[in-house]
């Protein structure tokens, strides 16, 4: 019965923390809005879905259940931080890269024009 | 880890490949992120989010998450037919958030759009099509489950096989929130 009150609870948050963000960005879209909602939006749809993330792991993977010591803890966040060290890497490396492209540009279509009256 | 039994043993192991799926995913994401803005005159994410649509599809997978919770702990207590409708409610569920995916795809590519057309639409592709075939393999799997529970009962093999394919779904609609807040809900702002 626990168990059972236990997955009731977290699909009613499951569908809160869903269908609450899905409205914020449809009257977002849809209705006016003040340019400082678009700034604090963002962070508090990341912030439901870190939360919908936690409700999920804990009423339905059942994570921290398992006893002493805890594997699938442990291998959780494992996976986690090889998860950020590739997302956050790879933006990272990109957006230098970017950088670097749109800091040439001007250099290269100087060479290039160079190179084309020199001819 | 000696006085543990096969089950835990079973669903370590199942558990150790689902946190190697979800670097896969990450990875996914990754690429999705950095290939976002390129979309080479061709639709961007704000043109392909319709948020009643992809707030439908997210209830149907939570709605299928929550079912087949339900079916485990039936299949746990030993009522058979309970577990069968649960896992049938869940099947269909699936079906139905698969079907809106297709039909998602199919009008995209129908309108030109498809994943040969920008850097963005391949990355969108791949990331939603990985979920979805992640998606479409699990009911396959539950169909093969359910005809097992049918013919041979609730046997302890039936049922750890069960609790692996109740882990599955499970972190497919955790892969689907990143998914449904990163592409869709950030995406349309």
């Amino acid at each position: 019965m626990r168990a059972l009150t236990h997955y009731i609870i977290g699909f009613a948050l499951s569908l809160v923390l869903t269908l609450v963000p899905a409205a914020f960005v449809w009257l977002h879209t849809t209705g006016e809005h003040s340019p400082s909602m678009h700034v604090q939006l963002p962070w508090v749809l990341v912030i439901f879905a870190l939360t919908q993330l936690l409700v999920q792991l804990y009423f339905f993977l059942h994570v921290g259940d398992e006893e002493k010591p805890r594997w699938n803890v442990m291998a959780l966040c494992f996976a986690v931080f090889i998860a950020a060290v590739l997302v956050g890497g790879t933006l990272w490396i990109m957006q230098n890269l970017g950088h670097e492209q749109q800091a040439q540009l001007p250099f290269i279509e100087n060479t290039i024009s160079a190179e084309a009256s020199n001819d | 880890m000696s006085n543990h039994n096969t089950t835990d043993k079973v669903s370590f192991g199942f558990w150790a490949y689902l946190m190697s799926d979800a670097v896969l995913f990450a990875g996914l994401f990754a690429t999705y992120a950095v290939l976002q803005g390129q979309v080479f005159g061709g639709y961007g994410i704000g043109d392909i989010v319709d948020i009643p649509f992809v707030a439908v599809e997210s209830v149907l997978l939570l709605a299928s998450s929550f079912t087949i919770g339900l079916a485990l702990l039936a299949a746990r207590h030993g009522k058979r037919a309970l577990a069968l409708s649960a896992l049938l409610i869940t099947l269909a569920l699936g079906l139905g958030f698969l079907g809106m995916e297709v039909h998602e795809f199919a009008a995209l590519i129908g309108e030109g759009q498809g994943p040969d057309k920008s850097a963005f639409l391949s990355a969108f592709f791949t990331l939603l099509g990985t979920h979805g075939l992640h998606v479409a393999l699990g009911s396959l799997w539950m169909v093969v489950l359910m005809a097992h529970i049918a013919f041979k009962g609730l046997t302890e093999g039936v049922l750890r096989k069960l609790t692996c394919l109740a882990l599955f779904w499970h972190f497919l609609d955790v892969i689907w929130i990143f998914i449904f807040t990163i592409v869709y809900m950030l995406g349309a702002l």
